[in-house]
């Protein structure tokens, strides 16, 4: 694949996974979700063969609609984070600052990833690296899943460089779906009546 | 019939059907005597043997091949396997005795399979997938309906999530080290990812908050479950890391890191399990040290010692740890929480059950006669042949689980004056405690009892059993 359209993948997910923190609109969180999949397929995609990457990119995208559905379906509107730090300029800055960091370190992995392409080390550091801090900034479950989702999808993107074993493809692709199938489970719960 | 279609698909497709029963006492029968089966069969004819009843001949094949990998579960895993469902069995029945099977005994029966499912399939570092699935499974388990998910659950989740992609990532990066010649630099990398992954299986200090709070919110019965099982299952997995790499078995790092790994996490856990206020806090804290104690026996310089203590340790936990929550969820449903300000005086009321959660507390703490003590007084001799230091925390550790369970002594005889004793518990709930104690201090009395059927654990290891 192009060298150009892997950096177009790469920057797309710096700005979707930057975009997951800032969101509080779970609609555009879900979009967003969608987009950052299709990006981080396009990055597997110049590893593994177009059957396996596939099966990230549905696994992904069956996740978020599961979230999707289970959200169409809740009678509340969730409730706002609670828990500092909760101001956006605050969140632009942190993810900025770990974007540089990432930038600057991407370079120093080339003994790890002989065989890897810039932009495809880039992306997934970015996606792992915004994923952990959007873990470390929230504990509302629908965030929660959704900085997982991250973080995962920047390791999967590192496997796919590694590893091309239809069985390791087959069992991410399950632990996405559980991650999915866990998230409804959990935005069910939040938004069930307390039993009197 | 293959041995991964016996021990990890059957129990998946019976848990699947279990759900569907209309009473939760047939649940729980069903459950107690198929996984009871399980661990007899596992006895009776284990993997790559044959069995002969009359005219007809048995014999289980152990691998069974699944998209080009194979799962495999051979004669070495015998005893594992006959443990593990001998303790999915005893966990069944507790659920006789507090209700809850339907939410316990269906999932706990696939978490198990995929946790059985981790330690057979080829290669080995895949089981962190599946520990994941496991780990997912059991959110449901963990989560109470109608109630909003607390953070402990939330942190286990993200916690145990993240050990998965860091322990998989070393292992790729590993795949190539026991065949080639010894990449230092490559090494030193993995080795990090390997330790960030474990941290967070093992829950280390102190990426172990979750586990008081998850304690707090959920029900004691499913908390227990899961803190016996997985840091079993992980401890085994991790035992796989280091028999199957010769740079890290042989590494002179590995030893102190567990030690002061493990210790650290004991005497925190000890020492806070001393300050507090709750009695699922305290069950909480007493699991972690228990953890910690399992790496301090990791730690030990003849390996062949530490397996063996870490693997004798299992019984009396899994024994200790069942009654412990049995008689926590008893008092659950009579108090309006498991704070000590609402549990004064329910001795009076709850005789059989405060002796339980009294008793399993201290047998958790290395308490004499009972079923712990004979393995940690051998892993604290051990240790303070090592380094007096060492010892001297370990034995503040121990000291901290001491003073919590004299503290809830206190609480629960702390009755107004001339109130009449009664016992208000159930014959299930007597005569399950009533077991498990006894159970505890058999093993206690008779540790070489055990000593035949578990002294073969460690040959499930190629390298670290020999």
């Amino acid at each position: 694949m192009p060298e150009l359209i892997l950096w177009i993948a790469a920057l797309l997910l710096a700005s979707t996974s930057a975009g997951l923190l800032l969101s509080r609109d779970w609609r555009w969180s879900l979009g967003l979700l969608a987009v950052q999949y299709f990006a981080a397929f396009l990055l597997i995609f110049s590893y593994w063969p177009i059957t396996l990457s596939t099966t990230f990119l549905v696994a992904g995208w069956m996740a978020a609609a599961a979230l999707g559905m289970t959200h169409l379906n809740l009678k509340n509107e969730p409730a706002t984070e609670t828990s500092w730090p909760q101001g956006r300029l605050f969140r632009i800055f942190a993810a900025s600052l770990v974007v540089l960091a990432v930038s600057a370190v991407s370079t120093n992995l080339e003994d790890i990833f002989p065989n890897a392409s810039a932009p495809v080390v880039w992306g997934a550091l970015v996606l792992i690296s915004l994923g952990f801090l959007h873990l470390g900034m929230t504990l509302q479950p629908l965030q929660v899943i959704l900085g997982l989702f991250t973080t995962l999808s920047g390791f999967e993107v590192f496997f796919s460089i590694i590893e091309n074993s239809i069985l390791v493809a087959g069992l991410l692709a399950v632990v996405t779906l559980g991650l999915g199938l866990v998230g409804s489970y959990l935005l069910i719960l939040e938004h069930a009546e307390k039993p009197v | 019939m293959s041995a991964p279609l016996i021990w990890i698909a059957a129990p998946i497709i019976f848990a699947i059907l279990l759900l569907f029963l209309p009473r939760e006492r047939w649940i729980t029968a069903l459950g107690t005597v198929f996984s009871a089966f399980l661990a007899w069969l596992a006895f009776w004819l284990p993997p790559d043997s044959t069995q002969r009843v009359a005219s007809l001949s048995f014999h289980i094949d152990s691998t069974f091949s699944l998209l080009g990998r194979q799962i495999s579960l051979t004669a070495s895993d015998q005893v594992l396997l006959i443990l593990v469902f001998g303790i999915a069995a005893f966990w069944s029945l507790g659920t006789l005795a507090i209700g809850g099977a339907r939410r316990i005994i269906p999932v706990g029966l696939v978490v198990i399979a995929l946790l059985v499912a981790s330690l057979a399939v080829e290669p080995f570092l895949y089981a962190g997938l599946l520990i994941e699935m496991a780990v997912l499974l059991s959110v449901p388990m963990l989560a109470e309906p109608g109630q909003k998910p607390g953070r402990g659950l939330i942190r286990f989740l993200i916690y145990q999530t993240l050990a998965m992609p860091f322990i998989l990532f070393a292992g790729f990066l590993l795949s190539g080290v026991d065949a080639g010649p010894a990449d230092l630099a490559l090494i030193g990398q993995a080795a990090l990812m390997l330790g960030l992954g474990f941290a967070f299986l093992f829950s280390v200090f102190p990426l172990y908050t979750w586990v008081p709070l998850l304690a707090e919110e959920s029900m004691p019965y499913a908390v227990g479950f899961i803190m016996l099982v997985f840091p079993t299952f992980s401890l085994v997995f991790g035992l796989s890391f280091i028999d199957r790499y010769s740079w890290l078995r042989d590494s002179t790092d590995l030893l102190p890191v567990l030690r002061w790994v493990g210790l650290l996490m004991m005497v925190s856990a000890g020492l806070w399990a001393a300050f507090q206020h709750h009695v699922g806090r305290i069950f909480a804290y007493a699991a972690v040290a228990e953890t910690g104690l399992s790496l301090l026996a990791l730690s030990l310089p003849n390996q062949q010692v530490g397996l063996q203590i870490l693997f004798f340790l299992l019984v009396p936990r899994a024994l200790a740890y069942g009654v412990w929550m049995v008689a926590v969820s008893i008092l659950k449903t009579q108090a309006p929480d498991l704070k000590f300000s609402s549990l004064r005086g329910m001795a009076r009321q709850f005789p059989v059950t405060a002796a339980g959660l009294v008793l399993c507390n201290l047998a958790l703490a290395g308490a004499p006669l009972f079923a712990s003590f004979p393995v940690r007084q051998a892993l604290w001799e051990k240790l303070a042949a090592e380094s007096l230091p060492v010892a001297l925390w370990f034995g503040l550790a121990s000291l901290g689980l001491w003073v919590s369970s004299m503290r809830t002594l206190a609480v629960l005889t702390m009755a107004p004056a001339h109130t009449p004793w009664a016992s208000k518990e159930t014959w299930e709930q007597r005569l399950l405690i009533g077991i498990g104690l006894i159970g505890l201090v058999v093993f206690g009395l008779f540790p070489q009892w055990a000593q035949a059927f578990l002294a073969n654990l460690p040959s499930m290891f190629e390298h670290l059993g020999k």
